[in-house]
């Protein structure tokens, strides 16, 4: 075999060099099964010859939507080698969601998981009329389908048993077709504004930016991977997909979205990736059962959580610290950091990234102190993830490290950061006009986020350039830096500032409903459901804390003292994706927001003390409905900048 | 799909003529209805028609004055409950009846408790026999666990876990000793809307999957006309009618009764 320049080649080269050793694990009944590389390059062959039985061709587009199954992953590779291109779908889109991708990438075969992903395609078949074959993992519920488009996994296997007796050599010449600069995958921009966009990558973008930063980490085969983010986002291709087949590493695959925690104690993974959502959740987590644990235990964990604030970063980052600092820290060590990871699933962990959004710093500082070696990366689809690292023993919570290896970063007068690397994508499918927009005349990429070098050369994310704004009196207005502050706290969810051309920063604000629940719950509060709990005089005491302490931060910083929170209100529900308030990936989409509840931004600006709203909202099973509530504004007190406190 | 190709067959339970009563209060008076193999049976009423009685006569906890039950093919004047159980009725409560303290995994396995042949002795050495039972039993509990996706709260104690999860792990239960005829007791009682719906789909996919017979009461008349084949309804202790929901749903006599008419 040449090269290992694509996917499938790395499969046969992994088959050949550690054909027992496991390549991707799942749980099911609840056992983990395992498949060796050996097993998988059979089934893929076999999947490969079905697939091209069915005609799917070299250029055509295969959607694939489900949670992560090995067979999905295993449908990626064979699609790989007979050179169509795997287009992964948010498994927790809605039907009407999925026609646009699928009819802009004029997709004629899809693999899914389950019923419920059967019937979303077929509800769009008449809106997708190119789309003939439709394959399923999980035949629960589907005897009785009659379509013809619908056929098992188990189906495609025949199918590709039966053609792989008449050609026996297909599938490696196949395989012998692919080139280093055929498109490997096609991501789906998340898309924050307008349609999504499909980002074109090849397997030289993919496989030299993870291989770099495999050799820059030192990844081994012994690594063990747990894949719980949708497959539609490119994290998880280059984590869970790119770098397992460059490495040979073991993927392992949840029982359930709901046993996730369960399935990370037991996997235990070297190598781990989690946005800050996540990482919030679990410490959002441990802090309520903190609060529940008996005051002995409680007492422990506030004292030894304070030595590692301490001085835990430091003894990651091998600096010195004092020996009565260290013996503290052993023993703290012993009795609460490393039962904590165990807990957290984390106790094997040799390299942990999280990105897709800005960390707030105390969260990031909470697990590098307990001793993970947690670091944070910047790139986007576009650029196959990796731009920033940062390199062991030099984390700083407030930026993401200087450039990956291999990658050129700039930053343009006006502020946006440029780049340059091998792992930029082709093009946007089917779209020219954005592809040469996205480039400078020179062929630097445009990322659309705005941000700064500090005096070591590591770059530091504001915000999106966009989003940006000033203040009527023209101080800096950082919106989403506002939002991550507040969003530290436990008991806020979500939070969205406004800000930009007005007098003042007021704050809409989600609070976390277990957080919050549990609370009310021990303070022996009885509340009827989310929006009840919501409104809550109790609520709004604990939130406007939150407030204040944000408050007291900004106004110690000169240059954003200006956009203290004046006044806030709480909302009588949660931001959805499926309302259009967040993004898939659940980044909120502050201007659809601010038009959706356009008149609480009046009243908030106005001075009101409530204001009557009404929403409409989508509920799971598709259908719509409105909720309406009087929402109650509050002030929050605001603080004298930093200069002024000294002198008072 | 139609009736014919869910292979609905012949009757596979039948009572005849059943009259129960408790004192001088009289639960059944001269009930009879068949069950057909592979459909799912629905018997609504009023409060206090005699629903949960005539489930306690099926499957032998209540023991008729008056009637036969004939189960595949056998007619007895009253069935005895472990009978029951051994010839595969499987049942779930209305007030839950599960061991509180237990996981869930455990409650279930209890389900599998007809199935073993092993003696008390060989499963407290767990040396031979006891072993290999207990891990065939323990798959078929699994997969029991997956097709109700409850996976998440496997190792849960049952006390714990919320009012529309512990419905669930019941039925599991009950599934568990693989019954062909199940009978349910109310499986959607104060549930909210999104629970309904799944175990709507649950129990339909129940009825797909194994083929099982199912006989549910149920108040919610959306669910029953949803899912139901046909439609029993009793009204103080006596058959007022029985067809499809739709014939069911346009007979005076029912919607005098069941629906409420001014007395």
């Amino acid at each position: 075999m040449a090269e290992l320049d694509t996917f499938p080649r790395l499969l046969l080269h992994h088959a050949q060099v550690r054909p027992d050793r496991p390549a991707i694990r799942e749980k099911d009944l609840g056992i983990w099964q395992t498949a060796t590389w050996r097993q998988m390059a059979d089934e893929v062959r076999l999947l490969a010859c079905g697939l091209a039985a069915q005609g799917l061709t070299r250029g055509q587009h295969l959607a694939l939507v489900g949670e992560n199954r090995p067979r999905l992953y295993f449908a990626m590779t064979a699609a790989q080698a007979l050179g169509a291109i795997p287009v992964p779908l948010y498994q927790d889109a809605v039907a009407q969601e999925m026609v646009y991708v699928l009819r802009d990438a004029e997709v004629t075969h899809a693999i899914v998981e389950d019923q419920e992903q059967v019937d979303k395609l077929l509800e769009i078949l008449p809106q997708c009329p190119r789309l003939a074959h439709i394959y399923f993992d999980d035949p629960r519920g589907l005897r009785g389908y009659r379509q013809p488009q619908i056929a098992s996994y188990e189906r495609l296997l025949e199918a590709g048993r039966s053609f792989l007796a008449t050609h026996p050599r297909f599938f490696e010449e196949e395989i012998g077709q692919g080139r280093p600069d055929d498109t490997a995958a096609m991501h789906y921009t998340s898309g924050t504004t307008a349609h999504p966009k499909g980002v074109v990558l090849t397997y030289r973008n993919l496989i030299e930016s993870g291989r770099s930063a495999a050799q820059m980490e030192g990844l081994t085969d012994r690594e063990d991977v747990l894949a719980y983010l949708p497959l539609a986002w490119i994290g998880q291709n280059i984590f869970s997909y790119t770098q397992w087949l460059v490495v040979g590493f073991c993927v392992n695959c949840p029982e359930s979205p709901a046993t996730v925690m369960t399935d990370l104690r037991e996997i235990a993974p070297t190598y781990y990736f989690a946005p800050p959502r996540v990482l919030e959740a679990l410490l959002t987590q441990v802090a309520i059962r903190m609060e529940d644990a008996a005051r002995i235990k409680r007492g422990m964990y506030r004292y030894f959580m304070g030595v590692a604030r301490r001085v835990g970063g430091r003894i990651l980052d091998g600096q010195p610290v004092g020996l009565v600092d260290r013996l503290r820290y052993g023993l703290g060590e012993l009795l609460v950091y490393g039962p904590l990871r165990n807990v957290l699933g984390m106790s094997r962990v040799r390299v942990a990234y999280t990105a897709g959004e800005a960390i707030g710093p105390d969260l990031f500082t909470f697990y590098r102190s307990i001793g993970i070696n947690m670091k944070q990366l910047y790139g986007s689809t576009e650029t196959s993830v990796f731009v920033c690292i940062q390199p062991n023993g030099q984390i700083k919570p407030d930026t993401v490290g200087p450039p990956a290896p291999g990658v050129e970063v700039k930053v343009t007068d006006a502020g946006e950061i440029l780049i340059r690397s091998p792992g930029l994508f082709r093009e946007y499918y089917k779209d020219p006009q954005a592809t040469a927009d996205a480039r400078t005349p020179d062929g630097w990429f445009r990322t659309g986020d705005a941000g700064y070098f500090d005096q070591d050369g590591h770059l530091k994310i504001l915000d999106r350039a966009k989003d940006v704004g000033k203040l009527v009196d023209g101080t800096l207005f950082a919106p989403k830096y506002i939002e991550n502050k507040l969003k530290f706290f436990p008991y806020v969810k979500e939070a969205v500032a406004f800000g930009d051309g007005r007098a003042m920063v007021c704050c809409m604000i989600n609070i976390d409903y277990e957080a919050v629940g549990n609370w009310a719950e021990r303070r022996n509060l009885a509340y009827t459901g989310y929006a009840d709990l919501a409104s809550r005089p109790e609520a709004y005491g604990l939130v406007r804390d939150c407030v204040e302490q944000v408050n007291a931060d900004l106004a110690a910083d000169a240059k954003l003292a200006n956009s203290q929170i004046h006044r806030f209100v709480i909302l009588h529900k949660e931001l959805d994706a499926d309302d259009e308030e967040l993004t898939r990936t659940r980044k909120v989409r502050r201007g659809f927001i601010g038009d959706k509840y356009g008149a609480l931004v009046d009243a908030l600006y106005a001075g009101r003390k409530e204001q009557f709203i009404e929403t409409k909202v989508r509920f799971e099973d598709g259908r719509t409905g409105s909720i309406s509530a009087t929402l109650r504004i509050e002030d929050a007190k605001t603080f004298a900048p930093a200069a002024a406190k000294l002198a008072a | 799909m139609t009736p014919s190709d869910r292979g609905i067959g012949a009757p596979i339970l039948a009572v005849e003529g059943v009259s129960l009563a408790f004192g001088g209060v009289r639960a059944l008076q001269g009930v009879s209805f068949d069950v057909r193999e592979h459909e799912v049976r629905a018997i609504i009423g009023p409060n206090g028609a005699g629903k949960s009685s005539m489930l306690n006569v099926i499957n032998g906890v209540y023991h008729p004055q008056e009637g036969t039950i004939t189960f595949k093919g056998r007619s007895r004047r009253d069935m005895v409950a472990h009978e029951a159980a051994a010839q595969g009725i499987g049942r779930t409560f209305q007030n839950i009846a599960l061991f509180r303290g237990m996981t869930v995994l455990d409650n279930i396995m209890t389900g599998r408790n007809v199935k073993m042949r092993s003696t008390f002795l060989e499963q407290s050495i767990w040396i031979g026999r006891a072993r290999r039972e207990e891990l065939a039993h323990r798959r078929k509990v699994e997969e029991i666990i997956d097709f109700l996706e409850i996976q998440h709260i496997r190792r849960t104690p049952v006390g714990r876990l919320p009012y529309g999860l512990q419905k669930r792990v019941e039925l599991a239960r009950a599934l568990a000793m693989e019954p062909e005829l199940l009978l349910l007791d109310e499986p959607m009682a104060g549930m909210n809307l999104e629970e309904k719906q799944d175990m709507c789909r649950f129990i339909l996919d129940v009825n797909e999957q194994f083929g099982t017979t199912v006989v549910l009461i149920e108040h919610d008349m959306g669910v029953v006309m949803d899912i139901s084949d046909r439609v029993v309804v009793l009204d103080y202790g006596r058959k007022i009618a029985d067809g499809t929901p739709d014939e069911v749903r346009g007979n005076q006599t029912v919607i005098d009764a069941y629906l409420g008419v001014a007395h």
